[in-house]
């Protein structure tokens, strides 16, 4: 079976902080990572390649010439393949336009029987390309997928639903959006496994490439517009004590007794 | 396209503050490397001048046929694949506010109910403020299952054209709506805390960049403009006892061969176990500034104490100090208890729209400049570490006594 995984750079946003006086991010020094979610799809991926011999891995990822550095992570954490989509004319997507490009590069990688995404990515939180990106090729999806089990073309997958789980059954192709199980272990590839990525086939695909079309691309192509960003607002008016620790403490429960928590 | 204008007066503002490393200084003047630019508009915010603008296509259309706004009815799961449960209270949430919306726009609030037998829908929606109720009956929608559901909602968007299409950003809202979306070639927009109408456009906001920054949305150019609504932010209105809505019956024919994904088993957790979060009336949570699992245990140790829930910031359970299923926030559980105490938390906005519903917050950061500060009634500039064991001595002593 071919395995194709997509994945995004991120910007590591619990380390993103606000300007109090302008209200403005402060993004400067805040490192790029590979989504989190992405991260636990890819290692299940590679986890069925291992399982099964004959089955091969395949990462995409759309972004800036620097999102090169998540595709090469994936190659030396042992994807078989990486492509990166970058094209100007990329730039400002929203979720429809990215699942669009998204599927046009899936089809010219071809034949492909499992595609994962992670549930969403930390910086948009939209959870919105997968399924996009399910409907775009016509395929079945599985969203919120924790773990699944291939015999043949038939999958048997775990997914989450609000307040349980789900064992669903359909048969490949399909795509699974995975979503991130308790104390998941960060992987780091060893020298050696980056010095064999360096091996590996490498593509770097424009819109041309992938026969998009530029009306469904970029801006012009996103049917939604941020019309306007802004910090949160302030809706609590706040009492702020500096002390020691073990006058905070003591303070804290006179804050509980008075407001009636404890006696 | 990015556009710097001459009005630029060479402050590096935007400079520093694009996340992309696509502007730089040349000469006086600010430019723009645009394979390096993605449009996220973060420089057009800093610009002190105006200098910086995004060049969008604005094609106008004609939406005079799209009326109406509709929220997704979504019915509970149950273990049993025959059965139906009732109607899940997100729905009710997004009646009220889709009511305030349809008022907004002087167009008729309806409901969407697919499902195999008709419970007096008519009624129970109607109290809550829908004019009519789209109704499919069908044993297919009795178990959910996407291609069926999407085809469905896609088939009566298509007849009837709304102008607006709430669903709930809960698990079947998120697998359903940008299925839709995509289908539709229409805007969606994920997991949305607040909604106004502006223009006679539907103004749809979220926290973005991780949370860090609330953003509006608009779908201009497309119909119907689609959002997922964050569940348990949106008040309930007041049920109008014996209003009833105007029942739609749609007959549509559903191919069962479209089931591709068929659910075996389904199970349905119950509280059992350490106190679930959602339901908890104190909370005690911790975040990244408790620095390790063995230390996040004191987070644990105050919560046993007082009887309360144990929650966790992203970044907390990002670094595995704690099961995902105690995440506060955006992509975890929204929260609304009478106590928040937070230890260790800086408070992104993602944290923030998950809490912030809290009666009280109390929040303990070493940071005078925590964003958690902002929401909280109490704040305490002083170090987690040393405030949790003696809080947690203190309380177990007056306790034991009381």
């Amino acid at each position: 079976m071919k395995i194709i995984v997509c994945i995004k750079q991120v910007p590591d946003t619990t380390e993103v902080k606000i300007n109090p006086e302008t209200g403005t991010l402060i993004r400067t020094g805040v490192p790029s990572i590979l989504n989190p979610y992405d991260h636990f799809a890819l290692e299940s991926a590679l986890d069925l390649k291992k399982k099964h011999p004959g089955f091969s891995v395949t990462v995409i990822s759309m972004g800036p010439p620097q999102a090169k550095a998540v595709v090469q992570l994936a190659l030396a954490l042992g994807a078989d393949e990486g492509v990166l989509l970058s094209d100007a004319a990329f730039a400002g997507s929203d979720t429809w336009a990215t699942s669009y490009a998204l599927s046009m590069a899936i089809k010219k990688i071809g034949k492909a029987d499992i595609i994962m995404c992670g549930m969403q990515a930390i910086d948009g939180d939209t959870a919105q390309v997968g399924p996009g990106i399910a409907q775009q090729l016509g395929l079945p999806q599985v969203t919120f997928c924790e773990h699944m089990e291939i015999e043949g073309k038939t999958i048997i997958a775990e997914r989450h639903i609000d307040g349980g789980s789900e064992t669903v059954e359909l048969r490949a192709p399909a795509l699974f959006t995975m979503i991130m199980p308790k104390d998941h272990p960060q992987a780091y590839p060893s020298f050696t496994q980056i010095y064999s990525a360096s091996k590996k086939k490498f593509h770097v695909w424009s819109a041309q490439d992938v026969e998009a079309q530029s009306h469904y691309l970029g801006l012009k192509g996103s049917p939604t517009q941020v019309s306007k960003i802004y910090p949160p607002k302030k809706e609590t008016e706040t009492q702020v004590f500096n002390l020691s620790a073990a006058a905070a403490a003591e303070k804290i429960v006179e804050i509980m007794k008075k407001e009636g928590f404890i006696k | 396209m990015l556009e710097i204008s001459a009005k630029c007066i060479g402050c590096t503002k935007c400079v520093a503050v694009c996340p992309f490393g696509a502007l730089s200084m040349s000469g006086k003047k600010a430019v723009v490397n645009m394979s390096a630019c993605t449009l996220c508009g973060a420089c057009v915010q800093v610009c002190p001048v105006e200098a910086i603008s995004i060049k969008r296509d604005t094609a106008s259309k004609d939406f005079s046929a799209y009326k109406g706004v509709w929220v997704f009815v979504e019915l509970e799961d149950s273990e049993d694949l025959s059965a139906e449960g009732p109607v899940r209270k997100v729905s009710f949430e997004l009646l009220s506010e889709g009511r305030k919306i349809a008022d907004a726009l002087k167009e008729e609030l309806c409901a969407v109910v697919l499902a195999g037998k008709n419970r007096n829908y008519e009624r129970e929606l109607g109290e809550y403020g829908a004019d009519k109720v789209y109704f499919c009956e069908n044993p297919e929608f009795t178990v959910y299952n996407t291609d069926i559901y999407s085809a469905a909602v896609c088939a009566l968007i298509n007849k009837h054209k709304p102008s607006v299409v709430l669903f709930g950003a809960t698990v079947k809202g998120r697998d359903l709506a940008p299925r839709i979306a995509s289908a539709l070639y229409v805007g969606l927009t994920a997991d949305c805390t607040a909604l106004s109408v502006r223009d006679g456009l539907l103004v749809q906001s979220r926290p973005a960049f991780g949370g860090n920054i609330m953003a509006d949305i608009l779908s201009p150019n497309s119909r119907p403009q689609m959002a997922t609504v964050r569940p348990n932010v949106m008040k309930v209105s007041p049920a109008q006892s014996g209003r009833i809505a105007i029942l739609v019956r749609e007959d549509l024919k559903i191919d069962k061969n479209m089931r591709r994904v068929k659910v075996l088993r389904r199970k349905i957790d119950r509280g059992s176990g350490s106190m679930k979060i959602e339901n908890a009336n104190i909370i005690v949570s911790g975040g990244r500034g408790m620095k390790t699992k063995e230390k996040f245990k004191l987070i644990e140790e105050l919560a046993s104490v007082l009887g309360a829930a144990v929650g966790a910031s992203r970044a907390a359970v990002d670094l595995g100090f704690k099961e995902k299923s105690h995440q506060v926030g955006q992509s975890g559980v929204t929260v609304s208890p009478r106590l928040y105490m937070a230890f260790g938390i800086s408070g992104a906005v993602q944290h923030l729209v998950g809490m912030k519903n809290s009666d009280i917050v109390i929040a303990v950061n070493k940071d005078p400049n925590a964003m958690i500060f902002g929401a909280a009634k109490y704040a305490f500039v002083a170090d987690a570490h040393q405030v949790l064991p003696k809080l947690s001595e203190l309380l177990a002593k007056g306790l034991k006594r009381g």
